[in-house]
């Protein structure tokens, strides 16, 4: 078991520097997760934890240890990979021991270690069958048993459940985390799924064009969005993004048409000053007053079931709005909807950087 | 085909049967040739039936050989065995760490040695024959097996043919064999070597063919009767100058210098299909 | 293409690679460089002083009519095998294709003569055609067709031409009938629907879409006659009768080997390195054909 440090991270391929600078302390036994779209460097940045890329600058270290110039199998880890990576002509068994096996361990140690592992995660059955012949999830889970079995001190996935149907990739969701709390061992785990990222990590990386955008936990990403790209990334149905003024008093944001909503506190801005208000569809609610709303031309309505989405034209610009509401509403499509957000709702950023404003 | 008719179908199969029949003819004569005595060939027109002497001839060919060789058959086949399992061994072995090399691996001068690999593809023995001769000749590798193997064995299509095999392996397999602790050596014996096992079968026959039919390369530099491949025996054999060749140990000789390759071909038909396919890539 | 992942060792590639590079190197490099720089000497008898002597050996060769025969010879025999051999063969892999039982059969029935060495093909057919003892010449006899492939330089060139194609049949066969098979029968089948008949079917869908593997197979075909008919025309004619078959191949072995004639010989080697050289360059040509395909 072991902490994970990044002491100012660079990567370069040549002239093009894709990752810029990463600090980062992940604790011991802690599940952290980097989440970003793709080409963003989340890979890449596992990749240098686990040895498989040239560290360009700055340190990376496991434990006490700064592993920049260790060899992959000296770094202590394991890996899952997205398309599981077993070896195609050895069978279950053979694939799970073959770490130890390297590592001169006695065939004895070796054989309670695959069975144990294959206790865990119930593939006791198939120890002898080649890879081929197994399901996704199957084939997922021995190369979970491969990385199990070595026992490391850090675990890495990558996007390991990318490649499997959407049933049973929420099936193995669960079975990651209640492994990783059963075993303890600090684990990195990189996805493109926010949902994934949000239901696993105890904390997560936001990772945008090789910049960290936000470290901090699921409910902290949820509820602070440092950035407006943070904001838009998390959550689903996406938070729907708005140009809009500084009111007078800087205690009110306005909008193109008139529609004005109260903000929590006062901002230190000029008043006239252009911001971003992101509004997150959930917290948006149907008001009957006239004062603090938003109108609302109804475009398309969804009808989930267990709530409605509402997606609509918002002012002169038409802009983009999503509304979510509980349980079956009856609305047409071409009706004009009031709708408010509590104060404590409304996110303002910076429409240039991007930046949170508080 | 579209088209299901009887007296076509029937015209099919026909065409195809004169066809294997033609293709067939030479080596049946060459079989009825064997089983005869020589004076039964001499007769004119020469018999079109099998004779009885097929055990004689060919204890005689591969016991003793014909008069004009002095070397059995038994040790010519030998020979021809040796020069081809060397020439298919050698290749895949020097071409398979050759692209493990060059696939596995960035090191200075990488592209210009692939280059003089690929080089090779152009200088056929045939265009350097006499300066290829005198080479062996200085090295003292003449009437030697390692004469007859190592200056065929280099091999641009081989190390071509596994370099597009390895660069097929998905990189997640060396990456977790590296996390596992496998190291080059390692990789490539538990690792690449098993995963290719099909691809070095296919290149096997057609590298034991290749090796089997040569005949230029020998012809040259073999001039003591010990180290005759069976193709050179057969030439010696027919080259008796104002003599009577003895046609029916000739023809037996022949029959037994087809019979391994066509063997492998006929037995090992989806290889060699394979493998033929995939050099001329 | 490139991976990835590679080692990071600095010794380890060079010992990989040693063995094929000095094999290339010993067996392949050095002879080559000695034969392009004998081609520009001229050498005494005893090879004792040498001269250098620019392109004299390469302006004497082609003054030189029997290498100009010889060059007439090696191109129509290669012409005459190449399409021998593919015709027969495509005739053959257009009815196989046809049939849908015992498809198997014919092909393994077809295609192991290419496990036989060309010279053993040579002697095949020169013992079918032996003019005192042949089988095929009797019967040629008998319809009072006089056959001796010793003394008729069209009769040699003949029996090289049908020992060469008939051993290459098999190998064009199974390119064909891949070629034919990769074609997909939807698109014989709306053909057949749009009223071509079997015939046409062939020359307007089957054989276009053949063309990429018929101009492989005549790359191949060529490349064949000219390099591997060696053992054919040692043990059939050798040469003869009177240069009627004595392809280029053939001719630098006899001449370095048995003639001694080292600068030459060696113009003659460079000669047919260029003739290599640009065969493997058509060769590519077809390689980036099939890419387009």
């Amino acid at each position: 078991m072991a902490e994970i440090r990044f002491n100012k991270v660079y990567k370069a391929y040549g002239n093009n520097e894709v990752i810029h600078g990463v600090d980062w302390h992940i604790r011991d036994g802690e599940f952290v997760v980097i989440v970003g779209p793709s080409g963003c460097g989340k890979s890449t940045l596992l990749r240098m934890v686990a040895g498989l890329e040239v560290i360009t600058s700055g340190e990376i270290f496991i434990g006490d240890r700064l592993v920049n110039d260790l060899e992959p199998a000296e770094r202590d880890i394991a890996m899952v990979f997205q398309n599981y990576a077993l070896y195609p002509h050895m069978s279950v068994f053979k694939n799970m021991a073959y770490g130890l096996k390297i590592r001169g361990l006695p065939k004895q140690e070796i054989e309670q270690r695959v069975q144990k592992a294959a206790d865990i995660l119930e593939i006791g059955d198939y120890l002898k069958r080649s890879p081929r012949q197994l399901s996704g999830g199957q084939r997922q889970r021995v190369a979970m048993g491969r990385a199990i079995v070595r026992q490391p001190s850090v675990f890495l996935f990558d996007e390991p459940l990318s490649n499997l149907d959407a049933k049973l990739r929420v099936q193995m969701r669960l079975e990651i985390k209640k492994l990783q709390e059963e075993l303890g061992i600090t684990s990195v785990y990189v996805t493109h799924d926010q949902i994934e990222a949000m239901t696993l990590g105890h904390r997560l990386m936001v990772l945008k064009d090789g910049y960290v955008e936000q470290l901090g936990t699921p409910i902290e990403l949820y509820e602070r969005p440092a950035t407006s790209f943070v904001a838009g990334f998390i959550g689903s149905p996406a938070m729907s993004f708005l140009d809009a003024e500084i009111g007078e008093d800087g205690r009110q944001v306005v909008f193109e048409g008139g529609d004005r909503l109260a903000i929590a506190g006062r901002l230190s801005l000029d008043a006239g000053s252009r911001v971003t208000v992101g509004l997150r569809p959930e917290h948006l609610v149907r008001t009957e007053e006239e004062a603090d709303s938003l109108h609302i031309k109804v475009r398309v309505v969804e009808h989930l079931g267990a709530d409605t989405l509402i997606h609509g034209d918002f002012g002169p610009g038409k802009a983009d709005l999503t509304i979510r509401m509980d349980g079956i509403e009856q609305i047409r499509t071409g009706e004009t909807l009031r709708i408010k957000a509590a104060p404590e709702h409304i996110h303002i950023f910076d429409p240039e950087t991007g930046g949170r404003i508080d | 085909m579209v088209e299901n008719r009887r007296w076509l179908n029937w015209l099919t199969h026909f065409v195809l049967i004169i066809g294997v029949l033609i293709v067939a003819f030479p080596i049946y004569i060459a079989f009825v040739a064997s089983t005869h005595e020589l004076d039964a060939l001499l007769q004119s027109p020469m018999p079109i039936w099998p004779g009885d002497s097929l055990i004689k001839n060919y204890a005689q060919a591969l016991g003793t050989g014909a008069r004009a060789v002095g070397a059995p058959v038994w040790l010519m086949m030998f020979n021809s065995l040796v020069m081809a399992v060397g020439i298919s061994v050698g290749k895949i072995a020097i071409s398979m760490l050759a692209a493990f090399a060059i696939v596995y691996f960035r090191f200075p001068f990488r592209m210009a040695f692939f280059w003089m690999i690929f080089i090779t593809l152009m200088l056929p023995v045939e265009v350097r024959i006499l300066p290829t001769y005198k080479v062996v000749a200085d090295l003292n590798m003449l009437n030697s097996y390692p004469g007859l193997i190592i200056p065929l064995i280099a091999s641009a299509t081989a190390t071509f043919l596994f370099r597009q095999v390895f660069l097929a392996v998905p990189d997640e397999l060396t990456e977790a064999a590296r996390i596992d602790g496998a190291g080059p050596i390692r990789f490539f014996k538990d690792i690449l070597l098993p995963l290719s096992r099909t691809n070095i079968a296919a290149l096997f026959v057609i590298m034991f063919i290749y090796g089997w039919v040569q005949y230029l390369w020998p012809l040259l530099i073999t001039t003591d009767e010990k180290f005759y491949t069976m193709l050179i025996g057969i030439n010696r054999m027919i080259a008796v100058g104002e003599g009577q060749a003895e046609w029916q140990i000739i023809m037996a000789t022949t029959m037994l210098a087809m019979l391994p390759p066509v063997l492998i071909v006929v037995f090992m038909q989806r290889l060699f299909v394979k493998g033929l396919v995939e050099t001329e890539k | 293409m490139e991976k990835r992942v590679v080692f990071r060792q600095t010794f380890l590639p060079y010992l990989l690679l040693a063995p094929q590079v000095l094999v290339t190197l010993v067996f392949f490099f050095w002879p080559a460089s000695q034969a392009l720089y004998q081609s520009v000497l001229r050498e005494d008898a005893f090879g004792l002083s040498s001269e250098f002597i620019w392109f004299e050996n390469f302006s004497a060769l082609f003054a030189e009519a029997e290498y100009l025969h010889s060059l007439e010879v090696t191109a129509l025999f290669s012409l005459a095998v190449a399409t021998t051999a593919m015709t027969i063969a495509l005739y053959l892999a257009v009815q196989a294709d046809r049939v849908i039982h015992g498809a198997m059969v014919y092909k393994t029935l077809l295609i192991w003569p290419y496990a036989v060495a060309p010279a053993v093909a040579g002697v095949l057919w020169m013992f079918l055609f032996n003019p005192s003892m042949g089988i095929v010449v009797f019967a040629l006899r008998a319809v009072g067709y006089d056959w001796n492939h010793a003394l008729n330089g069209h009769q040699a060139m003949a029996l090289v031409t049908v020992s060469a194609a008939w051993k290459q049949i098999s190998y064009n066969f199974l390119f064909f009938l891949a070629g034919m098979q990769a074609i997909p029968k939807s698109l014989i089948e709306a053909a057949a629907i749009d009223g071509a008949r079997p015939a046409r079917r062939f020359w307007t869908i089957v054989f276009p879409l053949l063309a990429p593997t018929t101009f492989f197979l005549l790359v191949m075909n060529v490349v064949y006659a000219f390099f591997d008919t060696f053992g054919i025309i040692h043990q059939v004619t050798e040469g003869g009768p009177a240069g009627a078959t004595n392809i280029l191949v053939y001719k630098v072995f006899h001449d370095g080997f048995l003639g001694l004639d080292l600068g030459g010989s060696a113009a003659q080697s460079v000669v047919l390195m260029a003739i290599v050289i640009l065969l493997t360059v058509f060769q590519f040509q077809y390689i980036e054909r099939k890419v387009h395909y």
